[in-house]
């Protein structure tokens, strides 16, 4: 779950992580008065919405107008608001299709010495969290990785125990910081990665890190993701959850306990298990068509979820056809076509449905599609499956 | 032979009063697994179905001889109860729980290497682990596994069905199919299975089946070009994934531009890995990489 980046430094600060004054605005009027409050003289209108590249991003409705602005009076930070506000922005992250600005932070203006990049991820292969920092700030970091691997910094810290001050020490002589930077480094990093670690984070970015004229690190930006799976220890974040912000189709199926991502193709699937959704859609492809979709129905799939699959994958205008996939193993086929039959009858099909079934009480499950009297067309293995799918859309 | 289960394997449920513990559990003894029965902390001294229920690990190791624990423990607990069973001194914890926190897999596994050495998980969020006509510990449907000389293992669970269905359609079986998991952090790893297998004299051949995210198969890669003799096949799941998104296991996500299905395949290519770039081609590839290493 990622959430917007006043809310982030909201938890910063918690948290004792140094980040600039700044006030939420939701009107032209408010982020008038916002910067009147943080007493100028300059000041900075972002836009919250959770893709990156805010900055150099325009708006469909206002193309002169950058995402993030720097403005030196009230008057000009509610222009701005004004231009920003209910308007939709495009940029490197969100696609074609921009995401609509609800919610400005305006942030007080800081004398900036020196721009860093600060990260945390859960490093999978050494099975620990691990600090990322670089002295190329500002810049998206995986540029940085491709261009000059060296300028990587990465300090795995022990999730328990926490980043000790020398490895912060470390890490800072290293970016080339000297004086008070080294010692609000000692104080800043161990505090960023107990964040990290009591929020159950998946990812804590900090890009750009500023150290101040008067060397004092300060998180200028906060883009942080929770690890779902741990939502459920932390009720204090449901609140933070910004549904605009998401698919309101990967809302539905994630409510009904389906795991569900949109394409962009026409070819929806219905498949039990991750791998094998996975696969559905590369043999779709290998086969000339597009998935429309990802969608994994789980183990012990029961009327209500098939149904609900089936309306989403319908709901998506550009799905012309529907492949199911299921291997029955615990759960067997004759329960998957029950529920099949059900929800295809509830949700009323108008596009093609190939469904391919192998694993337990295959036979059964075979003859009562068959015999079923809906225009399914049955497929007996993979390859056929993906041939005759793809066939529909050609007839 | 076959690798991790023999029939010395001696094996109690975590979880087993839940509705999905107690099933699995009825299923595993159903196949013929030397099942001795589980634990559910507050519940010890009773029975379901015959089995009998235990407070803790370290009682029903004492009172049954468990040498191996199937985890069905939700998720917030499931960390808690790896080590329970690690302290007991079980040697075998295969650990089926889906959405177990990232970070609890970090602590519980810093834990198992440190204090616990002599103990191996499989999983979290596995299927488990079977050797065809021996025994089954995990959630795989038994009469799709056939015996035969095959090392299988995968990260994914139906995925692996099909791969074992596929290698019965070519008249082949498995000596052992391990389900690793879907995970960021697991506790057997591609490398771990691969060494196995390699030194298992029954195993043949191996098929081994990825998916995007991580860079878990580009190790194997490495390490199958330099310590594997034995010819090995694999599927990478994923191909046409969009990057940036989970797909269904928390671990299958390209990030960064990284852990595509591509340099994946790529470099399981170059170490002289038959690589299927059709799911229904995994049983055919292992065809294939038998007869080329026999040329």
């Amino acid at each position: 779950m990622k959430i917007h980046e006043y809310q982030g430094k909201a938890l910063f600060a918690k948290a004792g992580v140094s980040v600039p004054q700044g006030i939420v605005a939701r009107t032209p009027d408010e982020a008038a008065a916002a910067f009147t409050k943080l007493g100028g003289p300059i000041a900075v209108v972002k836009s919250q919405i959770h893709a990156g590249g805010r900055g150099k991003g325009r708006f469909k409705e206002q193309p002169d107008q950058p995402g993030v602005k720097l403005v030196r009076s009230a008057e000009e930070a509610r222009e701005n608001a004004q231009r920003m506000l209910g308007n939709t922005l495009v940029t490197i992250q969100t696609g074609p299709e921009g995401k609509q600005v609800n919610t400005l932070y305006v942030e007080g203006g800081l004398n900036i010495a020196r721009e860093l990049y600060l990260g945390v991820v859960v490093d999978r292969e050494a099975g620990s969290p691990v600090v990322i920092m670089s002295s190329e700030g500002g810049v998206e970091i995986e540029e940085v990785a491709h261009h000059s691997p060296e300028k990587i910094l990465k300090e795995p810290f022990d999730s328990g125990y926490g980043l000790q001050p020398y490895q912060a020490r470390r890490l800072a002589y290293q970016l080339g910081l000297s004086g008070a930077a080294v010692t609000s480094a000692q104080s800043f990093l161990p505090k960023f990665c107990r964040f990290f670690v009591d929020n159950d984070c998946s990812m804590a970015e900090v890009n750009p890190l500023v150290v101040t004229a008067e060397g004092e690190l300060v998180a200028l930006d906060a883009k942080v993701t929770f690890d779902d799976n741990a939502l459920f220890r932390h009720k204090e974040f449901a609140d933070l959850r910004d549904l605009s912000e998401e698919n309101e189709f990967e809302v539905r199926a994630g409510k009904a306990g389906l795991s569900y991502v949109k394409l962009d193709g026409n070819i929806g699937c219905l498949v039990n298990g991750a791998g094998l959704a996975m696969s559905t859609m590369d043999l779709i492809k290998l086969h000339g068509g597009e998935p429309a979709n990802f969608l994994d129905v789980g183990g012990g799939a029961n009327v209500q979820q098939v149904t609900e699959a089936f309306s989403i994958i319908l709901a998506d205008k550009n799905v012309k056809a529907v492949l199911v996939n299921i291997f029955g193993g615990i759960m067997k086929c004759d329960t998957i076509v029950t529920a099949l039959l059900s929800a295809y009858d509830t949700v009323g099909f108008t596009v093609p449905l190939v469904v391919r079934l192998e694993g337990t009480n295959v036979e059964i499950a075979r003859k009562m599609l068959a015999e079923s009297g809906r225009k399914i067309i049955a497929a007996t293995d993979l390859t056929d499956a993906a041939q005759k799918v793809v066939a529909t859309l050609k007839a | 032979m076959a690798i991790l289960v023999d029939k010395n394997t001696r094996v109690i449920c975590q979880g087993i009063t839940g509705k999905t513990g107690l099933f699995h559990s009825q299923q595993c003894r159903a196949y013929g697994t030397p099942f001795f029965g589980g634990v559910t902390p507050g519940k010890g001294g009773t029975e379901v179905d015959g089995f009998p229920v235990f407070d803790s690990v370290d009682e029903a190791v004492r009172k049954t001889g468990a040498n191996c624990s199937l985890v069905f423990v939700p998720p917030g607990g499931c960390g808690d109860a790896i080590l329970e069973a690690a302290a007991a001194g079980i040697t075998l914890i295969v650990a089926i729980t889906e959405g177990v926190p990232v970070l609890d897999m970090v602590r519980t596994s810093k834990v198992l290497q440190t204090k616990f050495p002599n103990s191996r998980l499989i999983g979290p969020n596995c299927p488990g682990i079977i050797t065809p006509g021996i025994a089954k510990i995990g959630i795989m449907p038994g009469y799709i596994h056939k015996k035969g000389s095959v090392g299988l293992v995968s990260k994914s669970g139906t995925l692996t069905y099909e791969a074992s269905w596929q290698l019965g359609n070519v008249g082949m079986g498995q000596t052992t199919a391990i389900g690793i998991g879907g995970d960021p952090i697991i506790g057997t790893t591609f490398i771990d299975t691969l060494t196995m297998f390699e030194a298992d004299p029954e195993t043949e051949s191996i098929l081994m089946i990825g998916e995007i995210g991580g860079n878990a198969e580009i190790k194997a890669a490495e390490f199958i070009k330099s310590h594997v003799t034995k010819p090995v096949a694999a599927f990478i799941a994923g191909q046409t994934a969009p990057p940036g998104k989970r797909m269904g296991h928390a671990g299958a996500i390209i990030s960064g531009g990284s852990g595509t299905a591509e340099e994946k395949i790529q470099a399981l290519e170059a170490a002289g890995v038959i690589v299927a770039r059709s799911p229904a081609d995994m049983g055919k590839a292992v065809v294939e990489a038998i007869s080329r290493k026999k040329r």
